[in-house]
């Protein structure tokens, strides 16, 4: 047999076996898709004029490791103002290629092989293999529909062992949209500050939170020095194409992420800064205004998906609904490849998030009102058939 | 603003069974506001949009934005003047203004000649109307935050996680 060239390590990672499914809906004609996972709006003109004017004035340079100046110093205001939240403009930040980037640092810098990971399932793709590509042994904490999807205090004194070194956390989550209230955060904090468990916390979501106000991870009492704060532009201000994310957190850690990111990355594109500096200093008007229509989507979808016998959760936050398909007793991808087929509407299988979900299909709401109507009048004579 | 005027405005064929399921406000209640503002005027129609740029419509061909300055009447202002102008047919807006006139008007006619009648015949020779200065239009780019080009396609992959 020919050796392979490819490290054991990356041999070993699960190919996505969802891909073949994104292949067909790629592949197709006039599908009206409840399967992006990012906004349907164009990023704000005030902010791409921003970056435009950038380029213009001959901003085409690298910028500092860390990004630029300006730029850490709006997001630490920001998060100063918003939620009280201190960090060192210097020492404390360090901007990113989006969260995923800031996450694979994240887990390099932290991780040594063999210490344990904890992540929820199910849960955004990419946290468990960058996980174990860090060397990571990962416990992955099973949630279950029953409760919302929620991980509770109990769950996690069954998972952490003297080994846990760390938990990926994202709330609001993709693919389940639930979030969590401040007293259930402070529950969750107390088990894993019992036990010096690190937190990364992937919050791109925040400002997508429908309920209730969001309570950053690193607010909690006593959380600050144990918690990496990740949050980005792609979802609140529709710039997921610009690749911009940050992580804040204590010095130490911020400092060995920097000395992988300065070896790898270098820097985000300049271009890309200049245009989040617009996005946090400017209006906010489309930011609400967007978040307007997304709640208002929430309650028409989660409506019409219980109506029709797909039942679901109302997400807190996100743009995402993860209904349950078990009443048409097929399983997540014959369900999404038929339907697919039959109604041109595609959705992703809840197996892409854990291989346990394959009685779920993750809808995206961030489509126009008058597709999102169609596709839901289409589901609904998919259910009426079956 | 209520928000069931904030969604008619944004598509008046949304309908209350719509406007309910989006907003969690009880239908009958959407429809008891809906005639409440009806009847109150602040709900004034229901139309649709069209970009005049692409279709042909042989009353309207041409539009001009006109400056008029008026002479203002005692007790009255410029109410009743301005009243006396927008009630022409050919007059589709008609503001007041701070500035170096009164009056800004939006006139539409079937041709340049119409337009010019309009103004010859009908403005200019009013009492209080003290001049005119027409501007025709050439292009509309956007009206009432509407841009006049066709919806953008969705450059997102079809499927991503």
């Amino acid at each position: 047999m020919k050796k392979t060239m490819i490290s054991h390590k990356v041999e070993q990672m699960p190919p996505s076996g969802i891909r073949v499914f994104f292949d067909l809906v790629l592949g197709m004609k006039d599908v009206i898709s409840l399967g992006v996972g990012e906004p349907d709006f164009v990023t704000p003109w005030h902010i791409r004029e921003s970056a435009i004017y950038s380029i213009e004035e001959g901003y085409t340079s690298y910028t500092s490791n860390k990004g630029l100046v300006k730029l850490r110093t709006y997001i630490t205001q920001d998060l100063k103002k918003r939620f009280g939240l201190h960090y060192d403009v210097d020492e404390e930040i360090l901007i990113t290629i989006g969260v995923s980037e800031a996450m694979d640092l994240a887990l390099r810098a932290l991780i040594n092989p063999g210490d344990g990971v904890i992540v929820c399932s199910p849960g955004y793709v990419s946290y468990a293999p960058i996980a174990e590509l860090a060397g990571a042994d990962v416990h992955r904490i099973i949630l279950r529909p029953d409760n919302g999807f929620k991980v509770t205090p109990e769950m996690l004194r069954q998972a952490i062992t003297p080994g846990t070194k760390a938990m990926v956390f994202n709330y609001p989550c993709n693919p389940t949209g639930v979030s969590y209230t401040k007293k259930e955060l402070s529950a969750i904090n107390r088990v894993l500050e019992r036990h010096g468990v690190f937190v990364i916390s992937d919050e791109v979501y925040d400002e997508l939170t429908y309920d209730f106000s969001h309570t950053p991870f690193a607010t909690l009492p006593g959380a600050r020095e144990r918690t990496l704060y990740l949050n980005g532009f792609s979802k609140a201000y529709a710039m997921t194409g610009w690749r911009v994310g940050y992580a804040c957190g204590p010095k130490e850690v911020i400092a060995a992420m920097t000395k992988i990111h300065q070896y790898t990355i270098m820097c985000v594109p300049i271009m890309s800064q200049m245009a989040a500096c617009e996005a946090v200093i400017g209006t906010r008007k489309p930011v609400e205004e967007m978040k307007r229509e997304y709640q208002r989507r929430r309650e028409f979808v989660v409506d019409r998906l219980n109506g029709m016998g797909l039942s679901c959760h109302k997400p807190q936050g996100t743009f995402y609904v993860f209904p349950s398909v078990k009443k048409t007793k097929m399983n997540a991808m014959d369900f999404a490849s038929r339907l697919l087929k039959e109604k041109k509407v595609a959705v992703v299988p809840g197996t892409a998030f854990g291989p346990e979900y394959d009685g779920h299909i993750r809808i995206s709401f961030a489509t126009g009102f008058d597709k999102l109507k169609e596709a839901m009048d289409r589901m609904e004579e998919f259910m009426d058939e079956i | 603003m209520d928000v069931i005027l904030e969604l008619l405005q944004k598509d008046a064929r949304i309908t209350p069974q719509e406007i309910s399921k989006l907003t969690r406000i009880k239908v009958d209640e959407v429809k008891k506001r809906i005639k409440k503002y009806e009847k109150e005027g602040i709900l004034l129609g229901y139309r649709a949009v069209v970009n005049k740029e692409m279709v042909k419509d042989k009353e309207s061909e041409v539009r001009a934005l006109i400056e008029v300055k008026v002479a203002p009447q005692k007790d009255l202002g410029f109410d009743k003047v301005a009243e006396r102008i927008y009630s022409f047919p050919e007059v589709k807006s008609c503001y007041l203004l701070s500035g170096s006139y009164d009056l800004l008007l939006v006139v539409e006619g079937r041709d340049l000649k119409t337009v010019s009648r309009f103004v010859s015949e009908k403005l200019s020779p009013m009492e209080n109307v003290r001049g005119t200065v027409t501007h025709f239009l050439l292009k509309k780019y956007k009206e009432d935050g509407i841009e006049m080009k066709s919806a953008e396609e969705d450059r997102r992959l079809a499927i991503s996680y």
